[in-house]
Formats: C-alpha cells, sequence, structure tokens
C-alpha cells in the first residue's frame, strides 16, 4: 500500500525548474532513498512534502489524503516528520526540552510529552545528554537530536535529510543504526543521502534524480547499475 | 493645474534630496544587514554643524556642508567600531537588540544636542531663502533648486565610487555577501567601517541641503529616520538606484499630501503606506530579511 | 534548600504587603507604585518579546488604548474609571488582533519596525479622533487618593500578572513560544502553527499591558496621547526594562522595572536636563555589557556551577 504518492510534481524558483514533473510513491514500511548529486533538487523534494515550498504544479496524496494545499504544520500533524540538511536545534533549550517540543504535538500534558521524551532520548542514545543545552552538542549529536526531535512527533513517515553528511565513518555507521532501529520499529522513511554506499546498504528502493528529473527508480542493485545514473555521478567517460 | 504642476515639482525637488539621506541609509543596511533608527538623529546632527558654522561663522550652508561631512563621517565610524562591531560579538537571546542599540545612539545624540542648543526651533536665513524661481505660473524656491541638483551631483559621484573604485566594489561585494567577500581578501571591518562613514557623511548632506527649508530642532530626526525608511524600503534595500527613485516618489506623495491632506492626518497616511509597503512590497525588503 | 527558597519568597512577599504601613511618605510610595505599573508592563512585553522572541516597538498602543479606555468612560460617560481596570484590558486585546494579522506576517526586525509604526499609528490616531479630545488629554478626577490604596491595587496587579505569565510559560505553550524564538522554521516541521501561538503571547500580553495602562490613569488621573502613546517613554522603555532585568526571565521584569525608575529619579533629580542624554548612554551600556539582563547573565553563572531546575523550556528561569 503506497503511504505517499507524489504525481508530476514541478517547483520552479523564478524560471528555473529544481524540481521538474516528478512522480513516486512511497511504500509502508520501506526506506526510500533519493540520490543525485550536488544540486539535483533533492532537498527540494523534501521541502515541497513538508510545504515549506509550495509546488508550483502537481499533486501530493498521503494515505490517500491530499496534501500539497495544507499549510506545513498540519504536515507534521498528519505524521510527516522530517530534520534539516542543515540542522536547526532549538539553540537555548536542553536535549530534553527540544524533544519535549516535539512530543507536545500528541499531548497536552507536561509529564506525559516529558515521559516520551524520556523514551525516545533512550531510543536515540541521547541519554547522556538530557539536560545538555543544544547548542553546545557537537554535529554529530545535533544530527541525531534532529531526528529523536521528528520522532517525538510520532510520524508515520520520516524524512531525513543527509543525516550522515558531515560525519565520520564511525559516527555515520552510528547513525545508519539508528535509521535501521526506527524502520524496525515500523516507520516508513524517505532519506536523502550523498554518500552512495550508505544508500545502497539501507534503501530498499531508491530514486535517483538529477537537474529536478528521474533518471532511475527501482531497487538499489538497478539503480546503481543505471547508465544514466552512472553518468550523472561519474560522468560521461564512465556510461 | 498650476498647483498640482507646483506640488509635483515640488515633491521632485524635495524627494531628490530626500533621497541623498535615504542612500546613506540604505548603504548603511545593504552592507551591515541593520536597522539603523539613528540615521535620522545623523542627519539633524549634520544640520546642526552646518548651522553653527552659519550663526557663529556666516559659512554659507551649501559650504558648511563640506564641513559637516568630514564631521559626520568621523562620528559615523566611530559609532560603528565602538559601539555597533561590539555588537556583533555579543551572544543574546533577542538578535533585535541591535535595533535597540540605534534607539539607544539616536537618543544620546538628540540629547547631546538638545543639551547644547535646546529644544528651540531655529532656521539659517540667507540672502536667497525667499527667492523664487518662475516657471510658467508657477513659483519655485531657489533653495530647493540647488539643493536637488546637489544632491543629484552626490548621488552621480557615489554612484561612479560605488562602481568605479576598488573600495567602492569592496563595499558592494560585502553588500552582496559578506563571507564570500572576507575570502577573496576584503578587510570586511575597515569596509563596514568606511560604510557607516559614508553613510553618516550622505545623511549630513542632504540635512544641509534642507536646512534652508526646514526648521530645525533635536527632534526632526525622526522625521528622517522615517522617510529614509519608507524610501529605502520602497526601493529596496541596499539599492541606490532603488532609494533615488524611492526618494523622488516619497517627495511627490508627500508634496501631494501637504496640499490635498488635512495636516492632521498627514503623518498618518505616511505611516500607513509604510505598513503597507512594509507588508506587500516584497521586492527587496524579503530577500535581506531572509538573510537577518 | 528548596524549602529556604519558598521561606525566602515568601518572607519577600510579607515584607513588600507590610511595606506601605511602614514608610508611610508619600513620595517612596509613588516611586514603589511607578515600579509596579512598569514591572506589569515589561512582564506582559516579556511573553511576546522575551520568551516568544517577537520583539514589539510598539506596546505604547495597548497601554494607550487601555488608559484611554478607563478615562474616556469617566470623560463621556461619567462611568468610574475604576470599570475601566476591567475595560481597559479587553480593550487592548480587541486593538490587538488586527495587530497581531498585521504584524506576525512579518519576522525578525522587520515585524520590530512594523510593531513601531503600528504604535506611532495609534499615537496619531488618538491625536486626530473626535471622541479622544485630541492632544489636550484627559484629567480625570480621582475618588481615592491615598497612595496605600494604588500600592496593594498595584500590587495586585503585577502579582496577577506575574502568575498568569508564568503559569502559561511553564506548559504546553510555554515550550512551543521558545521554540519559535529558537528557530521558527524548526518549530514549524515539529507541527507548531506557529502564528496561531504567537497570537496565544500576543493576547495576554496586551491584555496586562492594557491593565497597566488603566491603572495608570486612575493613579496618575492625566493622560494624553504623547505621554500613553510615546514611542521612547513607553515603548522603547519597556523593552528596555526587560533586557537590563533579564530577557525571558519570570522576575527580570520586575527587577528591571525597579532599577530603572530608581535611576530615572536619581538622574531626574541630580542631573536635571542631562537626564535622557544618560539614560540613552545607559540604553547603549546595557546592551552592550548586559544582553541577557541582571537577572539573565546572574543565571548564567550559576548555571556553571549547579544544573539549572527542570519546570520550564530553555531560557526560562525561575
Amino acid at each position: 500500500m503506497s503511504l505517499l504518492e507524489a504525481k508530476d510534481i514541478t517547483k520552479k524558483f523564478g524560471g528555473l525548474a529544481a524540481v521538474s514533473n516528478l512522480s513516486f510513491t512511497v511504500n509502508k514500511g520501506e526506506i526510500l532513498g533519493i540520490i543525485g548529486p550536488n544540486g539535483s533538487g533533492k532537498t527540494t523534494v523534501f521541502n515541497c512534502i513538508s510545504r515549506f515550498f509550495p509546488l508550483t504544479a502537481g499533486e501530493l496524496y498521503f494515505k490517500d489524503k491530499r496534501i500539497d494545499q495544507l499549510p506545513a504544520h498540519k504536515i507534521c500533524e498528519l505524521g510527516i516528520g522530517r530534520t534539516f540538511q542543515v540542522v536547526k536545534p532549538l539553540r537555548r533549550m536542553s536535549v530534553e526540552e527540544n524533544v519535549m517540543a516535539g512530543a507536545f504535538l500528541r499531548t497536552s500534558s507536561m509529564a506525559r510529552a516529558r515521559q516520551k521524551a524520556g523514551e525516545i532520548i533512550e531510543f536515540c542514545s541521547l541519554d547522556k545528554y538530557r539536560h545538555r543545552e543544544a547548542k553546545s552538542l557537537p554535529i554529530p549529536l545535533r544530527k541525531r537530536l534532529e531526528i529523536a526531535r521528528a520522532l517525538a512527533t510520532e510520524p508515520e513517515l520520516l524524512l531525513l535529510d543527509e543525516t550522515c553528511a558531515g560525519l565520520n565513518p564511525k559516527e555515520s555507521e552510528a547513525a545508519i543504526e539508528l535509521i535501521q532501529k526506527i524502520r524496525d520499529a515500523g516507520m516508513t522513511i524517505i532519506i536523502v543521502e550523498h554518500i552512495m554506499k550508505v544508500m545502497m546498504g539501507i534503501s530498499d528502493r531508491i530514486l535517483a534524480i538529477n537537474f529536478g528529473k528521474m533518471i532511475a527508480f527501482g531497487n538499489p542493485q538497478e539503480v546503481s547499475n543505471h547508465p544514466e545514473v552512472v553518468k550523472a555521478y561519474l560522468g560521461d567517460a564512465y556510461a | 493645474m498650476e498647483l498640482f504642476g507646483q506640488t509635483v515639482i515640488c515633491g521632485i525637488l524635495l524627494g531628490g534630496m530626500y533621497a541623498l539621506i535615504a542612500i546613506g541609509m540604505t548603504l548603511i543596511m545593504g552592507v551591515m544587514k541593520i536597522i539603523n533608527l539613528a540615521h535620522g538623529a545623523l542627519v539633524m546632527v549634520g544640520m546642526y554643524v552646518t548651522y553653527v558654522c552659519f550663526t557663529n561663522y556666516g559659512i554659507d550652508p551649501y559650504i558648511g556642508m563640506f564641513i559637516a561631512m568630514p564631521v559626520l563621517f568621523l562620528i559615523g565610524c566611530l559609532i560603528q567600531k565602538y559601539m555597533i562591531n561590539r555588537l556583533v560579538e555579543v551572544e543574546s537571546i533577542l538578535p533585535e537588540n541591535q535595533v535597540l542599540l540605534t534607539v539607544g545612539i539616536m537618543l544620546v545624540l538628540t540629547e547631546a544636542m538638545r543639551l547644547m542648543f535646546k529644544s528651540d526651533y531655529r532656521s539659517v536665513t540667507t540672502g536667497y531663502s525667499t527667492d523664487t524661481v518662475y516657471l510658467g505660473g508657477m513659483s519655485i524656491s531657489v533653495a530647493m533648486v540647488i539643493g536637488f541638483f546637489i544632491a543629484m551631483g552626490f548621488t552621480l559621484l557615489l554612484h561612479l565610487f560605488l562602481t568605479k573604485t576598488d573600495i567602492g566594489k569592496s563595499i558592494r561585494a560585502t553588500a552582496q555577501d559578506r563571507d564570500a567577500a572576507v575570502y577573496m581578501g576584503v578587510n570586511s571591518s575597515r569596509i563596514t567601517m568606511l560604510t557607516f562613514g559614508i553613510g553618516a557623511a550622505l545623511a549630513a548632506a542632504g540635512g544641509s541641503l534642507l536646512l534652508p527649508l526646514f526648521y530645525l530642532w533635536p527632534d526632526i530626526g525622526h522625521l528622517f529616520t522615517a522617510k529614509s525608511f519608507i524610501i529605502t524600503i520602497l526601493g529596496g534595500m541596499g539599492s541606490t538606484m532603488g532609494a533615488a527613485v524611492g526618494g523622488l516618489i516619497l517627495g511627490i506623495a508627500e508634496s501631494l499630501g501637504a496640499t490635498y491632506i488635512s495636516m492632521g492626518y498627514k503623518d498618518l497616511v505616511g505611516l500607513v503606506i509604510f505598513l503597507l509597503v512594509l507588508l506587500f512590497l516584497p521586492g527587496g525588503f524579503r530577500s535581506l530579511a531572509r538573510r537577518l | 534548600m528548596k524549602n529556604v527558597n519558598l521561606l525566602l519568597k515568601l518572607l519577600l512577599l510579607v515584607i513588600v504587603v507590610i511595606l506601605p504601613l511602614v514608610i508611610k511618605a508619600p513620595y517612596q510610595l509613588h516611586i514603589i507604585i511607578l515600579i509596579f505599573i512598569w514591572a506589569i508592563i515589561g512582564t506582559s512585553w516579556n511573553l511576546l518579546g522575551g520568551y516568544a522572541g517577537q520583539v514589539s516597538f510598539g506596546h505604547a498602543a495597548f497601554f494607550g488604548v487601555g488608559a484611554y479606555a478607563a478615562g474616556l468612560l469617566q470623560f463621556h460617560l461619567g462611568i468610574s474609571p475604576w470599570w475601566g481596570m476591567l475595560l481597559g484590558p479587553i480593550a487592548a486585546v480587541v486593538v490587538s488582533l488586527p495587530i497581531g494579522v498585521i504584524a506576525f506576517r512579518l519576522r525578525g526586525p522587520y515585524f520590530a519596525l512594523a510593531m513601531l509604526a503600528l504604535g506611532e499609528i495609534f499615537r496619531l490616531l488618538f491625536i486626530n479622533l473626535p471622541f479622544t479630545n485630541g492632544a489636550k488629554g484627559i484629567l480625570i478626577m480621582p475618588a481615592i487618593t491615598t497612595k496605600m490604596f494604588y500600592y496593594y491595587v498595584g500590587l495586585a496587579a503585577l502579582l496577577l500578572t506575574v502568575g498568569v505569565t508564568y503559569y502559561i510559560i511553564h506548559s504546553k505553550i510555554g515550550y512551543y513560544l521558545v521554540s519559535i524564538r529558537e528557530d521558527q522554521d524548526a518549530a514549524t516541521s515539529l507541527g507548531i502553527p506557529t502564528t496561531l501561538y504567537k497570537n496565544y503571547a500576543l493576547l495576554p500580553s496586551a491584555f496586562f499591558t492594557g491593565l497597566a495602562g488603566a491603572l495608570y490613569m486612575n493613579y496618575v488621573a492625566f493622560i494624553d496621547p504623547n505621554i500613553v502613546f510615546n514611542l521612547t517613554n513607553v515603548s522603547v522603555m519597556v523593552i528596555m526594562v526587560v533586557m537590563l532585568g533579564g530577557v525571558a526571565t519570570t522576575w527580570g521584569p520586575t527587577v528591571g522595572a525597579a532599577i530603572y525608575i530608581v535611576l530615572g529619579e536619581v538622574f531626574r533629580t541630580t542631573l536635571g536636563s542631562a537626564n535622557v542624554l544618560v539614560f540613552g548612554v545607559l540604553v547603549c551600556l546595557i546592551i552592550l555589557f548586559l544582553p541577557n539582563g541582571i537577572v539573565g547573565e546572574i543565571d548564567m553563572l550559576r548555571g556553571v556551577l549547579a544544573r539549572k531546575k527542570e519546570g520550564a523550556a530553555g531560557g526560562v528561569k525561575v
């Protein structure tokens, strides 16, 4: 069953089409990877789904409900959580408070929110930093905090934007572990990542885009051997 | 019809001088990304310098302005170097305290002038103060005409400075992208200081040109701050040409307003326009708003 | 430790309550009443500006509307201006609704500018509207003149304001407001309807500022648009009060108000016409050297030694 469906979505900035006529579906319980070279429109796709940008054309359906006209905060309420490529921690709030801010979407009780935050902090292995101010965390932990905060809103679909970018191999391994743990907990994930290896390992299906257009869509094996993908990543000589 | 023509021409002439003040503000805003509520106070201080030159030493305002400009240049540099620049390093919950700092500076400048000159209304009377030229049936003040042309001259000079000289290019580069400019070897703290100085000097020039036409008292600064804001936002932040056009528009609108709208509501109309522009003319200001 | 703290607070409350029975000097009581009024405005401003991060340069609009609501009752209808203590806050809230619609379309410094313009628009409106008695203002004959009475009314209003603000901040709304201040995009991504919650901060903020205005009208008995809608002496002053005392702290605005009013009096009596100049210098110094206020910085220093108490979202201190 498809959880999210994008029909011919297009986003133009001025005359430039960052995303054009992109159609894809996301199935419940899968990890869908979006790959593409720098500036190919990956993050724009995220921003369109989470309604940070209005679509220029096209339609988006989440659980068969049309969502492309809704305000951004409603998207989250419906069950789509997201992280940002450039992390946006609530700087002067502690890790716990950050996560609580997310948890308040589903409860108004302080005690409930704190309890829920505790569970998620533990799930994300952030217990040691529970009372640290977010601005004092190093980048890998900030990225983890972004995920924790999004999880607190109890999403069915989680959009992860470059969770491993800027992390060393050991740190990104830990991040991947967390992502797999989230999937095992039953969540559907769309992930944008730069590092091909990461994507191949964890994605069930991969959507490859370049210049805002789809160039391949299928299981990792198919996509990685697709001539267009090879060309986009390595240049014409290798195609 | 003659009344209308005269109103419009007066508006354009006045607008040219407003534009000079606003260009100073837009320059500062563009480079430093700050909202400077002390700008009008700088205009006011410049006017007092020219005023003192005139009453104490008999120096004509159009010459006095060349004394006022370097004085204000210096004041501007000092404010930037020792106050606004400092604030960048201060970690605060509210980034808007930058706006508040300029309010503080405005208060200090205004009250310092009040201490020296009291709150009295002052004006300069020169030989040509009351002279008018006639154009058809329309009478136009000579001081306005002179002021307008000097203002236009300065605008042109500034434009050449910004486009042709190295310092000017560095200023524009810093306004566009400070980080990139720094990587290219621009000394950004020197550039911001210079920019603030130039902005203040232009404020002084505009103020001096308006001195023969306006009463001078310490609180007149608010008036000029408001006008510069309207112009800057009309013209799109950071754009010299935009500010020049915005100045002319405001001059005409104000002049028409003074002729056709009752006095009491005049300022109100200005503020409402300001709000509307802020809300509905996203031209220059939105892009800046994102960067702030 | 907790008990000692509570005991200290109770002791302070007792002192404040019996204070007017000890100092009977009208001048001293007058100063304290002014401090109460400013502490109310500061606490209200802090809710919107300090916690939600929406720095308003137009709070004079709410103060003035509150004051005029009380004054006009007496002026036109001969009704006791004490009803204004009820009507003033309501009028301020009514006014704040369209103001919110307009100003919350803008962010950061542009919000600040829009609020500044709106505040000034109200001043000009009240000078020019036909029913406000214009720039001449409104003078009433107060029925009660004992300072002690106003002292207790002011104290009660302040405690109410601080109490309600405290309650709001230590709830879901408080967490949401601080989230919006820290990063509006992140807040949106967590499903927070940011404009709605900004209004949740604006409405009580306007309400209590209006209350302070109504109290001011009753106490001082004379207002005109250039006093109560004043940009420098009300809108900017309240920001200074909060910044000096402590942005996003419970008692910061009260501490700030006390210092400001007392300093202001000292300046006025010792420096004569230079007092505003010194005030301006002070403004600059505070922003440069005490950007988070006295209570804010003290807490920061203490925070280095001991973890802060739980209870409310970041930057929220008790």
